[in-house]
């Protein structure tokens, strides 16, 4: 067979057509916020809530939700994009960037990974050059209200620039690695890595 | 951590796009047809997964939805994917209106590994499922079936009419065997006259007459819109079962924001 396949008599509806900076390979716009999660929404009363770095640093810290909240938050406007091909853009979020958090603690020149652990036991593994530097950050509000649990509340980690999936709902902290390992679906035939601009979506996806 | 969700072995494989041919196609509801597909690489699925399905315009505008696998890992060669129609899909509306048999369809697949029900997982099992969402519970109940497995099985489908049951015939003749397999409908628009399942939507009344026989080491696999994934997973918790065994899969058009 020459040339690329051809779906016969497929034309396109094409009303979902985003801008094509925004919109990466294979994906569709969305109006709606999806809910995918592997089983049940955890329910974590914020009395009971924490988030750790810990790892690779020379004292690892704890903030409770009051303490958590009285950290230098700001908004952000960013596109997200699920591997299950949906694309949502200029979502409205407020919260904690990761470089005020890991302003406080001392990162071991060894860490070049982190690895986001939950409530519910989900967890992803991140290149840590890709959560700092304004490129991520920790989610408590999400247009203008408290963040529903459903989407990951009462707070979930937004890494915007990888599949969402990267973007952990009901993040309980990062541990700081020296080596690259592998979370919860990216042991389960998902990409290690998951930029959405390449589509890495599946075990041995690449581009180049 | 308080829990830790179980990850199975999965042997990673690379997943090619391949071009599959349509060999059959079946008309299940009013607005949902299943598709018998042709794979020239062709490898056994775990019931649960999906494949990907791209569609290619001549000037090369692409597009790509995920469909769940009806069909068990023992039907060999192929795959059925079992497609809702969507008055508003791209994927889905062509499925339905310009494909028919004969036709190509590019795919890669299977994809998805903690969704996955296997004779060898054991259960006893609680399935619930809304919609469309009871495709990939009907690949683990053919596949159940295809190994001849004994586990236990309740099967809780919620439609909103009688017309609206995917797969009807096949869960009645299923259910009427005697194999272990139990199913319960529960309609929430419409009922025939002379209905005697559920009439409303999943409960927990409902949800604690299904899951109790099936005691508390119960594995429970949920599939469908958000509203009532969110509303099952949750009320079983409340019942006492694990988080852990609990396994849930949004499925159908996208809801609300």
């Amino acid at each position: 067979m020459s040339g690329p396949f051809l779906s016969r008599g497929f034309i396109g509806k094409r009303s979902q057509d985003g801008p094509a900076d925004r919109v990466p390979p294979g994906q569709y716009l969305t109006r709606d916020f999806p809910v995918l999660s592997a089983g049940p929404t955890p329910h974590t009363s914020l009395d009971r809530w924490s988030f750790e770095i810990n790892g690779l640093v020379r004292q690892p810290v704890r903030w409770s939700w009051a303490e958590f909240r009285l950290l230098p938050s700001r908004d952000f406007t960013v596109d997200i994009h699920c591997v299950t091909k949906w694309t949502k853009l200029d979502t409205q979020w407020e919260g904690v960037s990761i470089d005020t958090l890991l302003e406080t603690v001392e990162v071991d020149p060894n860490a070049h990974y982190v690895m986001a652990f939950c409530d519910g036991g989900y967890t992803t593994n991140i290149p840590l050059s890709e959560i700092i530097g304004g490129k991520a950050f920790v989610g408590y509000q999400y247009n203008g209200a408290p963040l529903a649990p459903e989407h990951g509340g009462p707070a979930r980690l937004v890494v915007p620039a990888l599949y969402f999936w990267k973007s952990a709902k009901w993040v309980r902290g990062l541990t700081l690695i020296e080596k690259d390992e592998p979370g919860f679906w990216e042991s389960l035939g998902y990409n290690n890595h998951g930029d959405p601009w390449k589509e890495e979506r599946y075990y041995g996806d690449r581009t180049d | 951590m308080e829990t830790e969700l179980i990850k199975d072995e999965v042997v990673p494989r690379i997943l090619e796009w391949q071009i599959s041919t349509v060999v059959k196609v079946r008309l299940e509801t009013q607005n949902v047809k299943t598709f018998t597909l042709a794979l020239p690489n062709w490898t056994a699925h775990r019931a649960g997964q999906h494949y990907d399905v791209r569609l290619t315009a001549p000037d090369g505008y692409q597009t790509q939805r995920s469909y769940s696998i009806g069909s068990s890992p023992e039907q060999r060669g192929e795959i059925e994917l079992t497609v809702e129609r969507l008055e508003e899909g791209e994927v889905s509306t062509y499925l339905h209106d310009v494909l028919i048999l004969g036709d190509q369809v590019e795919l890669r697949g299977p994809i998805g590994g903690y969704f996955v029900w296997e004779a060898s997982i054991g259960g006893p099992l609680l399935l619930v499922a809304g919609g469309s969402g009871i495709v990939p519970l009907m690949a683990m109940i053919r596949h159940r079936r295809a190994v001849g497995s004994n586990v236990p099985v309740r099967l809780l489908y919620s439609s909103r009419t009688y017309e609206d049951i995917i797969y009807r015939d096949e869960l009645e003749m299923l259910h009427m065997d005697r194999s272990g397999l139990e199913v319960f409908h529960t309609l929430t628009r419409a009922r025939p006259q002379l209905w005697d399942g559920y009439k409303r939507r999943i409960d927990m009344q409902m949800l604690e007459e299904i899951a109790k026989p099936l005691g508390k080491d119960l594995k429970a696999y949920i599939c469908g819109p958000t509203s009532l994934v969110e509303g099952v997973a949750n009320g079983l918790v409340t019942l006492g079962i694990p988080a852990v065994q609990i396994r849930t899969e949004r499925f159908g058009p996208t809801g609300t924001t």
